[in-house]
């Protein structure tokens, strides 16, 4: 299915190979992996970088995918110094996993980060792997080489086991500088396995013999016979249809890809792709957006500005996932509905939001009435108000006659704070200027 | 009772002549009895015991499990057995216990077996004499026969008989001298290269390997993945069929059984063979073979042709290549597969601790003998990437050409092919030892290994003694997954032959209260 979400060509039969390393992590000896016939090849992952800050540009990018492969995974050794042992730590050796191989064509840390971003939520789409790099669920070894425009690519190194998008990105670029000032100091750049320090932010050479490169051969892997795969065309007559894959049939349960949904977002409620984008990364935010937007009245541009400003921001200043979050889509609906039809100025919605986040169980409704929130919906209460801050604040008046066009929204200002904020300020400078030309 | 075929005790139970406690102690006390022979490395009495009880328990209730219900068996000491120390006869593995019983020995427990002990080979299976395990070699049962007794005093007067007995052959050699002595009704050995076969021949036993994937090798400890199949050990060919018949079937822990549904094995009495095609292989005569052996081999064609079979001579053009392509592939395996004894896991991790590899090295020196050592240092050099093309691929690629062979011999119309099992019959473990091991499996692997490259199923059937009162042995070859046809073929044969019962009662005796003394004398003979 990734395979085929990455637009890779499926190799109808793939072969399993043992590459032969001795090293204790690896209780076998040996890694099965493919290394001759993969099981899919030649694919590409789309994504996209936002380029510039306000405003900001969202520029397409493509990575292609080399192959996919299907290998055991190794333990893990726990270098203990002060003791001089080494633990290791074996509950993932000999499970399988999935290791997609990209092309060279990345060329900074932002673009390795988005580029496995994005492949993070295809497999999450898919189902493929809960892909939580922090769980080990997904890991990146980075490549790294720099070279002058139009010369052949660099010697590479290559940094191993990053688990998170931002040591990805800084490993990179940290990588990326030290091999340009190794270089241009006249040194040389060896081919070698490095793993990122991540409190003192770079990379070091790795201390232990999984950089090196064994001296034998892959060895066709005995026990697991090729890999046969089929489509529709070529399924065998008869076969037990649990014991064979169809690829066709996969092909056609694909589910939504990210950049699909993306698109239909844009297309539908007419959001900026970097709404878009915003909303797909944090894990749940899309289901609570639609789930706003299927119980509310309020435009689509005033959901999504609420949904990424207002509740994403105070979701990440409490380091909270959006299925922690006090505030239910039916209550942010409620509440967008009262801002809608002006029942409530934004800066009380606002003050309710707040509320809502403190308060569980009580809705926005109740909120406004106990703070007394709403706007006054009364125009003689309005009317009387506006005079009355005309009649007692005569200089004002003065300077706004003569032509300073400030004056009238300290006038506002000054009716709003009256009103405590339930007045619609537009509605305010209507009533004013009204009684200010008659 | 204990000389009778599995499917004659088998009958026996059913019919309440015998119950299987009773049955289980006669064996038990015959293990005892035979010690010299140094068969069994773990006799499991108390386990067999029980399984012996409870298999009482559901005779007596009516309901056995099946024809094995009660039948003492024996397992080669490289299939795990759980609870069971399971050693491969090496230093490496001694004192390990496995979690879990290989699927074979697991499809032989549901089906009500007794395990009477686990059973002695050459060190994780390297070897043709079963001489090269920490626990010594297996004496070949006939050592110590009337028939081959016999036949020594008339030449030899006065020598030292004790020191003089034969091996087994291997590496299966501790499975076919506990059928031969009757301290079983079936075994399970395993075969690589004819690591079953060989050892059948010699010790007077069917030796049958199946058809690469009709039999799971989940627990098997490997050998060589790509070649090694859990061979059957009885006294007859109907016994191996029933046993072929619990064991044959895919199983979801080995991706290389096959999936097709697998029937029992009942085996028809052929009467008439007029339709059958016999091919003997040309390649086969070797100059190496022994004369008897080879008259032997002349006088079973003429028995098929006499009998109305068609007999032809064919070629497999490929053979003088085999056995080095079988080196070389094997070795190489073997360099992979041992890796995994690095003394962490499981098995033995010597003292050092200066620092993982002076750990890892230490550990596998003292662990593996010079053999097992010799082909992990050849299979390396054969997956050293300099070396790969011109060895590792080049015999995969004869390997190809030697499954061809059999493949186009096949659909010529042969039916089976009929060969020696092995060059002479067996020889005195003081001869053996002359030559190194690895000569000696070149030399004996011969007529076997081929038939491993090429995955088919085969079956060694003892013919007749030897001018000595030795077993000799013949081979039957057969198409992949006829195991079927195969072994019904082997079984008219078996029925023409009429092979004698090996004596061994009276002779035994009078051994068994020498050997009682001498503890295994010849556990300190230096394997070189």
């Amino acid at each position: 299915m990734t395979g085929l979400a990455l637009g890779c060509r499926i190799n109808r039969k793939s072969l399993f190979d043992r590459k032969h390393y001795f090293y204790a992590d690896l209780p076998a000896g040996y890694q099965i992996t493919q290394q001759r016939l993969p099981i899919a090849v030649n694919g590409s992952l789309a994504y996209s970088i936002c380029v510039g800050k306000k405003p900001a540009q969202v520029v397409p990018r493509t990575v292609r995918v080399k192959q996919i492969q299907l290998e055991q995974d190794s333990g893990k050794s726990l270098h203990d110094d002060l003791r001089s042992q080494t633990l290791i730590d074996l509950n993932r050796a000999g499970v399988g996993l999935l290791e997609v191989v990209l092309e060279p064509d990345m060329s900074c840390g932002e673009e390795a980060a988005t580029a496995v971003r994005e492949l993070q939520l295809i497999l999450q789409a898919l189902g493929t792997s809960q892909a939580n790099m922090a769980e080990g669920q997904l890991r990146v070894d980075a490549n790294i080489s720099v070279h002058h425009p139009g010369e052949p690519l660099g010697i590479r190194t290559e940094v191993k086991n990053l688990n998170s998008a931002r040591f990805l990105a800084k490993a990179i670029d940290y990588e990326i500088q030290r091999q340009i000032s190794e270089l241009e100091n006249g040194g040389e750049i060896l081919n070698e396995t490095r793993s990122f320090d991540y409190k003192l932010g770079c990379t070091v050479p790795m201390r232990d013999k999984e950089g090196k490169q064994d001296y034998r051969w892959f060895m066709p892997e005995p026990n697991l016979p090729p890999l046969l795969l089929y489509d529709s065309g070529s399924l065998p007559a008869g076969v037990d249809p649990q014991q064979v894959i169809n690829i066709d049939w996969l092909r056609e349960r694909l589910p939504e890809l990210p950049s699909v949904t993306r698109e239909k977002l844009v297309r539908q409620y007419g959001m900026l792709p970097e709404h878009s984008v915003a909303l797909l990364n944090e894990v749940g935010l899309l289901e609570f957006f639609q789930n706003v937007m299927k119980e509310t009245r309020a435009e689509p541009k005033r959901v999504t500005s609420w949904v990424l400003n207002t509740f994403l921001g105070f979701l990440k200043q409490q380091n909270l996932a959006v299925s922690e979050s006090p505030v239910t889509p039916a209550a942010l609906a409620e509440l967008l509905d009262l801002l809608d039809r002006k029942a409530i100025s934004s800066s009380a919605a606002k003050k309710v939001f707040e509320e809502l986040w403190r308060s569980e169980g009580k809705t926005p409704t109740q909120i406004v009435a106990e703070k007394k929130l709403e706007l006054m919906q009364d125009p003689e209460e309005l009317e009387q108000l506006c005079r009355a801050t005309l009649e007692a604040h005569p200089g004002v008046v003065m300077d706004l006659k003569k032509g300073n066009p400030r004056a009238i929204n300290k006038l506002i200002g000054l009716v709003r704070k009256t009103t405590l904020g339930r007045a619609d300020p537009a509605v305010i400078k209507e009533v004013l200027e009204r009684q200010l030309s008659s | 009772m204990l000389g009778r075929t599995l499917r004659e005790v088998s009958t026996a139970l059913k019919q309440g002549q015998i119950t299987p406690t009773e049955l289980c102690q006669k064996c038990l006390s015959l293990i005892k009895k035979t010690k010299f022979l140094n068969a069994y490395i773990t006799v499991s009495e108390e386990v067999a015991l029980k399984q012996a009880e409870e298999s009482e328990k559901r005779y007596k209730e009516g309901h056995s499990l099946g024809d094995l219900d009660g039948i003492p068996i024996a397992v080669k000491d490289n299939f795990s057995t759980s609870g069971i120390e399971t050693t491969c006869a090496s230093n490496m593995l001694k004192g390990y216990v496995p979690p879990y019983n290989a699927t074979v020995v697991q499809k032989l427990l549901d089906q009500g077996a007794l395990l009477m002990g686990k059973t002695n080979l050459d060190e994780f299976a390297m070897g043709s004499g079963s001489t090269d395990g920490i626990f010594g070699p297996v004496k070949n049962p006939w050592s110590y026969s009337k028939q081959y007794r016999g036949k020594k005093q008339q030449k030899t007067h006065g020598e030292d008989e004790d020191s003089n007995w034969l091996i087994t052959g291997g590496s299966s050699g501790g499975s076919a001298a506990a059928v031969s002595a009757f301290t079983c009704f079936a075994a399970l050995g395993s075969d690589t290269g004819g690591s079953t076969r060989n050892p059948a021949a010699h010790c007077g036993v069917v030796g049958l390997k199946p058809s690469y994937g009709l039999v799971s090798r989940h627990g098997l400890i490997p050998l060589v993945n790509s070649m090694d199949v859990p061979g059957i050990l009885t006294r007859c060919v109907d016994d191996a069929a029933i046993v072929l018949g619990v064991l044959a079937g895919h199983d979801p822990k080995d991706s290389t059984t096959v999936q097709d549904p697998v029937k029992p094995f009942m085996l028809p009495s052929l009467t008439d063979v007029s339709k059958l095609c016999v091919g003997i292989p040309k390649e086969y005569l070797t100059p190496e073979l022994s004369s008897e052996v080879q008259s032997l081999w002349s006088k079973a064609a003429d028995l098929f042709e006499s009998e109305g079979a068609k007999v032809i001579e064919v070629s497999l053009p490929h053979t003088s290549y085999s056995i080095v392509c079988y080196h070389v592939l094997c070795t190489s395996e073997v360099a992979s597969n041992m890796a995994r004894f690095d003394g962490l896991e499981y098995g033995h991790r010597c003292d050092v601790d200066v620092s993982t590899e002076a750990m890892y090295a230490a550990t596998r020196r003292e662990g593996f003998n010079d053999v097992v050592r010799g082909r992990i240092l050849s299979g390396n050099f054969f997956l050293l990437k300099e070396n790969y093309e011109n060895y590792f691929v080049k015999a995969q690629k004869v390997r190809r050409l030697i499954a061809n062979d059999f493949v186009n011999v096949f659909k010529s119309g042969v039916d089976v092919l009929l060969t020696p099992t092995t060059l002479s019959e067996a020889v005195p473990y003081l001869e053996f030892i002359k030559e190194d091991n690895r000569t000696r499996s070149a030399q004996d692997d011969i007529f076997t290994q081929a038939v491993n490259m090429a995955g088919l199923p085969a079956v060694s059937i003892p013919m007749a003694l030897s001018s000595q009162g030795l077993p000799v042995g013949l081979q039957f070859i057969g198409r992949a997954f006829c195991d079927q046809q195969l072994l019904t073929v082997a079984k008219w044969f078996e029925k023409q032959v009429q092979f004698p019962v090996i004596q061994l009662q009276e002779l035994m005796d009078d051994y068994s209260s020498i050997f009682e003394n001498e503890k295994l004398a010849s556990v300190s003979v230096k394997q070189r």
